[in-house]
């Protein structure tokens, strides 16, 4: 009798085990939120002896993080918009039909995210000396296009699988073009994958550091403005303030995503 | 006209793929592939020791130099033990979580537990490396933790391990290993308890009734019908902990490790030849890795 309870309810143990994982995974960044408030500015005393919105104010009035700041939305726009475009052709081409040669293209496209960044910023920074080039702006949109367009294309090649094929042919049979079909039975479909797809795009490209710091040159975006200073530690509390606000500009649009792709509005097929 | 256009193309299949096709395999082949490429020539040049130039004549010279002096042997072997632990120690951390997701949680505590574990994985990666840097801090709160549950003896004698141990933990082997786990787990529980959801109960239940204890049912079977999320998982820790050089040089022991001597060699070092021949190794190995997480079916459970 007892083994029979065991498969429907989890031991106390195994609860406390699966709860302890999750406060794991989540107390360092609240430690981060918690010493962004701290009155203590030299070590990383805990608990902090005081709390204070001081180092908001601070931080704020810092030219060199807003332009850093500036610089890395650019960018995430730029790098997400490229993405978005070469990533939904990609999934159109490769969601349905089968052809010669296609397993080695699909390889291709989940390639920037299965290797190491270090291997991609290396080997574009190598590229871009190789045909004259010197790291700037452009450079760094094209590095953050190139693994933000592997994210748009699974997002949309997952939505296009689940969609019967039968609904384009109904639709063409019923005497829609291609572009008919296209707008009112294909697109409203893939919006929200296409959303969602180009939100986790722009939360990546947003936050990266590793490829970023070999295709940047002088250029400086959040991520890198972060890095120096973890060298740096003379400005620790504005570096906490920071930390605090890059959460929470990758955090919506993140949790958007979610709500986006969520199993249960999948629509057909699911 | 565009209205014929995409009429036309509709039925005339190869045409149309390739149209679509195009512009995004132009960019991954031109922008990536080539980049690769040039990256793999370079690791076979090499710099003239006397004017620290590369110089663009093939030769084996640069990975002579890789593969015989021992402190670069060192830095290849250090890493990979590194990753391997990383990879077994978040396989163990990861299994009671994706287990519980799997198995037991409802709807909507599965919906929660998906939430609290992508939302961490997706955090900036920066902010979260930072975070354990001031946690491991001689004054930060892994010590308090440790003072005010009276462990500090544990912790003293856990330091003074030779190899792994350091001054503190946020200057030793013991610390970077901590850092890896957390930053990769979620990357290992996703799978894993994807893949644990397609064991069906039934089995399990054959297994109780058969007399089998729950830790033989475990052994026996729910772990090789999980392999294929392990193994899915462990691709992600495995590869990551390779390629990483933030971690290492912001929470770390002195020791090297592949990606900082990428980082270093192309940088301050101006080697380029020898940066590209340290970072076909990861390629390499991981190359290695994906045969073998294939074998083991990893790609069904991506």
């Amino acid at each position: 009798m007892r083994s029979r309870r065991d498969w429907n309810r989890a031991s106390l143990g195994q609860k406390l085990a699966a709860a302890a994982g999750l406060v794991f995974l989540h107390a360092p960044v609240w430690v981060i939120v918690l010493y962004a408030f701290t009155t203590e500015d030299r070590t990383y005393q805990f608990p902090p002896p005081g709390l204070t919105l001081h180092w908001f104010e601070v931080a704020f009035a810092r030219d060199d993080i807003w332009a850093a700041m500036r610089l890395s939305l650019v960018v995430a726009l730029a790098a997400t918009a490229v993405a978005l475009l070469l990533g939904t052709l990609a999934a159109f081409a490769l969601a349905k039909r089968e052809f010669r040669g296609k397993e080695s293209i699909t390889l291709l496209f989940v390639l920037p995210i299965a290797l190491p960044g270090i291997i991609t910023g290396l080997a574009l920074l190598a590229g871009i000396r190789s045909i004259g080039l010197e790291p700037n702006f452009w450079t760094i949109v094209a590095g953050h296009a190139t693994f933000c367009l592997v994210i748009v294309y699974n997002n949309v090649i997952a939505r296009l699988r689940r969609l019967p094929g039968s609904w384009v042919e109904a639709s063409m049979d019923l005497g829609a073009d291609g572009l008919q079909t296209f707008r009112y039975v294909l697109l409203p479909q893939i919006a929200s994958a296409l959303l969602a797809g180009g939100m986790l795009a722009f939360a990546l490209s947003f936050d990266e550091i590793i490829v970023t710091l070999f295709t940047a040159g002088h250029q400086q975006t959040l991520p890198i403005w972060f890095y120096s200073e973890l060298f740096r530690p003379r400005e620790r509390p504005i570096t906490n303030v920071v930390a605090v606000v890059v959460i929470l500009v990758t955090l919506v649009p993140i949790l958007l995503a979610y709500y986006l792709t969520k199993p249960d509005e999948q629509g057909p097929g699911s | 006209m565009l209205r014929s256009l995409s009429t036309f193309f509709h039925g005339r299949n190869a045409f149309y793929i390739a149209l679509l096709l195009a512009p995004p395999l132009l960019w991954l082949g031109t922008v990536y592939l080539g980049s690769l490429f040039t990256l793999l020539a370079q690791s076979f040049y090499a710099i003239d020791e006397f004017t620290a130039k590369v110089v663009p004549e093939l030769t084996l010279k640069t990975y002579r130099q890789l593969f015989t002096q021992p402190a670069n042997v060192d830095i290849v072997v250090r890493t990979v033990l590194m990753a391997i632990a990383v990879t077994i120690a978040s396989a163990v951390i990861a299994f009671p979580i994706a287990n519980y997701m799997a198995r037991y949680a409802g709807p909507k505590m599965k919906a929660f537990f998906y939430v609290g574990v992508m939302l961490p994985m997706w955090t900036s990666y920066l902010v979260k490396v930072y975070a354990w840097r001031l946690i491991l801090a001689k004054q930060g709160i892994a010590s308090w933790a440790i003072a005010s549950l009276g462990l500090e003896r544990g912790l003293d004698s856990l330091l003074a391990t030779p190899v792994v141990g350091g001054p503190s933990l946020a200057s030793s082997y013991i610390g970077m290993f901590i850092v890896f786990v957390y930053m990769w787990l979620p990357f290992m529980i996703l799978p894993l308890s994807a893949a644990l959801e397609r064991v069906p109960a039934s089995l399990l239940q054959a297994s109780a009734d058969l007399g089998a204890r729950p830790g033989q049912t475990f052994r026996n079977v729910v772990v090789p019908l999980a392999l294929p999320g392990l193994a899915a998982g462990s691709i992600f820790t495995f590869s990551l902990t390779l390629g990483d050089y933030i971690i290492p040089s912001v929470v770390g022991a002195p020791g090297y490790f592949v990606g900082m001597m990428v980082y270093q060699q192309q940088g301050t070092a101006g080697n380029m030849p020898l940066a590209a021949a340290f970072s076909v190794v990861p390629i390499v190995l991981i190359a290695l890795y994906l045969s073998l997480a294939k074998r083991l079916g990893a790609f069904d459970a991506l």
